[in-house]
């Protein structure tokens, strides 16, 4: 998000989901789309049978390549070369949008001497992707009208992250397709409410609504809004805190609805880290991995017994309203929060009830992209921010009067080739990368308590290419032992050309073999985001 | 535009719409069993059919082009009668089994019948007898049920892409299967199920579920990807027992595997159902109360604070719980602790 931000002045899905089907050309990089998001997957397919051309970049044979016009099958962690290549033979061939560079952007002409090195050559021997391809991929992308980049985890879970973004950005910027329907740069979020946990300001360096924590007018507005003194110190990311815990300058952590001891990269790592904590509440509908560890553990309620609301990826505020009560003492999440809240602020009365209403409208009151917005408009209808007054309908689609930055305009990045942290090597020679499966979810927590789908998948396996299936001597169903440098686990063979050879593939569901015992904690260094999706392993037989 | 004339009333409508399209743009409607404003039309079940003048015969007005200056006839006695008897064929070898049939109260044939008054029939004669059961663990399939509408086998290739089903035989042996009859091995994400008109196509978890009596329905937003679909909960008492999703919202009434049938970890045993404290580490669990919990969080958090500054204490908020939730809980490490140590999983 940070990437985007940068660029445009805002990091979120920049045009919506319905505008998928009137695509003239899709890019799918990073996203196992009608795995991961089903329904955002059913307008791809819509607009493919409506014409649109379907590029899909991934190392996997994903489903949605079977609708592709063109599938790019580059090596893990290759994706900015691939994009750099891809703009790179757009200006050879004369195909950027001249008038939209001119009028919209800059930085260009740094921008484009950055892209020297990236010929569809040098990106064939890089990405493994042939040159005519990328020549291709170009033309497809920058002769449509309409043409619409999709992502997700696949471009962001690497420690060069943030530049693949960069690129991802540039591509839209270089071919127009920004400010206007059915285009744009859209990051697919993967929960249902990543969206909004990020606008309510759960991230350690905004308040509520992006507002900077380190920009004094900002820390103001606050402290008057909620009448004390607040830090104008950036906070800790997730990422870095683990190692604040081992380090012990991290004493006491409250974690609710989250389950980081199955979820983070090299788990053994933050497993170590949690029970190094002098004090941990964990607050959950289930005794997750995490919840294990804790000193204290509140039981919260599902979404089926809350009021409130979440805000789905293409930026849409909706309600979720209470069906049934919660079991036993269990309590919404807002009433445990609330309590605690009171309790050390020393503010408030703990006899009255938290009402989500209220709080709605305060934080419509401090930032302004949902000023518009109220349980009332809710009731009815959805609405997207932003949506600045009482009258205003949402805003379907991003930047149409120009972009959120200084100067109004989008910014160009250089994007230089940065490598994976830990490559294979004569020692652990396989790629192994990650993911999430249809039938399951995250860690597990859910689905896996949900009979059907345990039913359809029910263990965890491990991709693996029948090339090198053969050169290891495993039948399709036989236990294999992967190995990183982090950990250990074992797990039945799925053997399958969905991977291509000397890449592997394990689903992060299971905790009984659990992928990311093995996957790498190295950071991106400006979003501190783990490499997950590239790491080197190696594969035995018994 | 095109101006109509349906049943005594003009109606101007783009061109490309189809006549059922105008009729209903007109606020008027006629019967259908097979249509689906989201599928396109196929013109199978016959029910929609109208007179049109200068038309011989009825027609279909789904199937059928509007035209400038078309004068169309939704009701006349001769339609009734045509309708009542195609009712009246496809309940021929209909079994007639709604008292133990999971989705009577929301069948259309069933309401057709209602409709029309059919009790007796006069076309009772073979009936057929398919005897498959199914081994997935989502879908049943009575195909005695089937009214051969084709809104499964349209929805799986039109809208999901995946064509698991389609139609096999012809005339009277004719039936929707997966390829040669196998068992069916889709992604489940129950489409077909939603769109089924009748009792042939249910969901496994709502079967000997409730019906009607009791049920409360709620809608609210799903709780599992980003896609942000629309669902409506059926619960009886405190547990959900079906989740569907209506077809005029963003995601239009689609929704996925999980979505649709993931919800039975609401109502799992193994659910927390009470605050816990482990006195000392290494120690064991110990059911509390919610005010000696919420009291020790309070003050063992704050201690922490004290001692060791607003930085040694940390949060991490939810990617699945609700914008205000996560707001109080920023506000509480902001306020409470004076620490903008505040992450959630938006990295991975």
């Amino acid at each position: 998000m940070a990437g985007l931000a940068a660029k445009f002045g805002s990091g979120a899905m920049t045009n919506s989901v319905a505008e998928i089907a009137d695509n003239d050309a899709l890019f799918v990089i990073g996203s196992n789309t009608t795995e991961n998001h089903p329904i955002i997957a059913l307008r791809m397919k819509e607009a493919v049978a409506k014409g649109a051309k379907l590029i899909v970049a991934d190392p996997r044979k994903i489903p949605l390549v079977k609708y592709a016009t063109l599938w790019l099958r580059h090596k893990p962690g290759t994706d900015s070369v691939l994009l750099n290549s891809i703009m790179k033979a757009i200006l050879a061939e004369g195909l950027e949008d001249k008038t939209f560079i001119n009028e919209q952007t800059q930085g260009y002409e740094e921008f484009v001497q950055s892209l020297d090195p990236f010929t569809p050559e040098y990106a064939e021997e890089m990405t493994g992707v042939p040159a005519k391809d990328i020549i291709e991929a170009a033309r497809i992308f920058a002769a449509a009208e309409n043409a619409g980049i999709y992502y997700a985890m696949g471009i962001t879970q690497h420690v060069m992250g943030t530049n693949n973004v960069l690129a991802v950005g540039n591509l839209a910027m270089l071919t127009g397709n920004l400010g206007k329907r059915a285009c744009g740069v859209n990051p697919l979020r993967g929960q249902n409410n990543v969206q909004g946990a990020c606008d309510m300001g759960g991230l350690p360096n905004v308040y509520p609504g992006y507002q900077k924590v380190d920009v004094p007018a900002v820390q103001e507005k606050f402290e008057k809004a909620w009448g004390v003194p607040l830090s104008g110190k950036i906070g800790m990311p997730a990422t870095v805190m683990t190692g604040a815990m081992l380090e012990g300058s991290l004493k006491g952590m409250y974690i609710f609805g989250e389950n980081p001891a199955m979820s983070d990269p090299n788990t053994t790592h933050s497993v170590k880290a949690f029970e190094s904590l002098e004090f941990l509440v964990v607050q959950d509908i289930f005794m997750t991995e995490t919840a294990q560890l804790a000193d204290v553990v509140l039981p919260g309620a599902s979404f089926a017994e809350k009021e409130g609301t979440f805000t789905s990826s293409e930026r849409r505020i909706q309600r979720v309203r209470k069906a049934i009560n919660s079991p036993g003492q269990a309590r919404s999440d807002l009433a445990i929060i609330d309590q605690l809240y009171k309790r050390i602020t020393g503010q408030g009365d703990l006899e009255i009830a938290a009402d989500p209403v209220a709080i709605f409208d305060e934080i419509a009151g401090l930032w302004a992209g949902v000023a518009g917005m109220s349980y009332g408009r809710l009731e009815k209808n959805s609405l997207q921010w932003p949506c600045l007054t009482e009258d205003h309908p949402g805003t379907e689609y991003l930047f149409k009067d120009g972009f959120n930055t200084e100067s109004g305009k989008a910014i160009f990045s250089q994007v230089p080739y940065v490598a994976s942290k830990e490559l294979p090597d004569k020692e652990y020679p396989f790629v192994l990368t990650t993911g999430r499966q249809l039938f399951h979810y995250h860690t597990g927590t859910m689905t896996r308590r949900s009979s059907g789908l345990n039913k359809v998948a029910p263990e965890p396996f491990v991709e693996v290419n029948p090339a090198d299936a053969k050169i290891l001597g495993v039948n399709n169903g036989e236990k294999l032992t992967v190995t990183s440098r982090r950990g250990q686990i074992k797990l039945k063979a799925k053997v399958s050309k969905i991977v291509p050879p000397n890449v592997v593939f394990i689903p992060f569901h299971y905790s009984e073999a659990a992928a990311n015992l093995l996957t790498n904690d190295a950071m991106d260094p400006v979003c501190k985001i783990m490499e997950a999706k590239v790491c080197a392993v190696k594969i035995e037989k018994r | 535009m095109l101006n109509l004339n349906i049943d005594g009333k003009d109606v101007a409508v783009a061109s490309g719409t189809t006549v059922l399209e105008a009729l209903r743009l007109a606020g008027l409607e006629v019967p259908t069993l097979c249509h689906d404003e989201r599928l396109k039309p196929f013109g199978a079940c016959r029910l929609c059919i109208v007179e049109i003048a200068g038309m011989p015969k009825p027609v279909t007005s789904c199937t059928t082009p509007a035209t400038d200056g078309m004068v169309v006839k939704t009701n006349s006695e001769r339609l009734y009668r045509l309708r009542k008897t195609t009712v009246e064929l496809l309940l021929s070898d209909h079994p007639n089994d709604c008292m133990v049939c999971g989705s009577s109260g929301d069948c259309t044939l069933q309401e057709l019948a209602y409709l029309y008054g059919i009790r007796e029939n006069r076309f009772l004669g073979e009936v057929r007898e398919h005897s498959r059961t199914d081994h997935n663990p989502f879908i049943i399939r009575d195909q005695n049920k089937c009214v051969m509408c084709g809104l499964c086998v349209r929805v799986c290739d039109e809208v999901q892409g995946v064509g698991a089903i389609g139609f096999s035989e012809r005339g009277f042996e004719a039936k929707v299967i997966p390829p040669f009859g196998h068992d069916l091995d889709c992604e489940f994400c129950g489409q077909c199920v939603s769109v089924c008109p009748t009792g042939a196509l249910a969901g496994s978890l709502w079967a000997g579920k409730p019906r009607s009596g009791g049920v409360v329905k709620t809608d609210t937003t799903c709780t599992y990807c980003g896609c942000g679909c629309n669902i409506t909960l059926s619960s009886h008492g405190d547990k959900v027992i079906r989740i569907d999703s209506v077809a005029d919202n963003h995601n239009r009434g689609w929704l996925c595997v999980k979505g649709r049938f993931g919800y039975e970890f609401i109502n799992s045993n193994e659910r927390l159902t009470t605050p816990l404290i482990r006195k000392k580490k290494g120690g064991e669990f110990e059911k509390a109360t919610w005010d000696e919990a919420l009291s020790f969080v309070a003050e063992k958090l704050s201690a922490i604070k004290e001692k060791h500054g607003a930085d040694s204490v940390a949060g991490l908020c939810s990617a699945r719980c609700t914008n205000e939730e996560n707001y109080l809980f920023q506000k509480l490490f902001r306020v409470g602790f004076g620490t903008n140590n505040i992450d959630h999983c938006a990295r991975y």
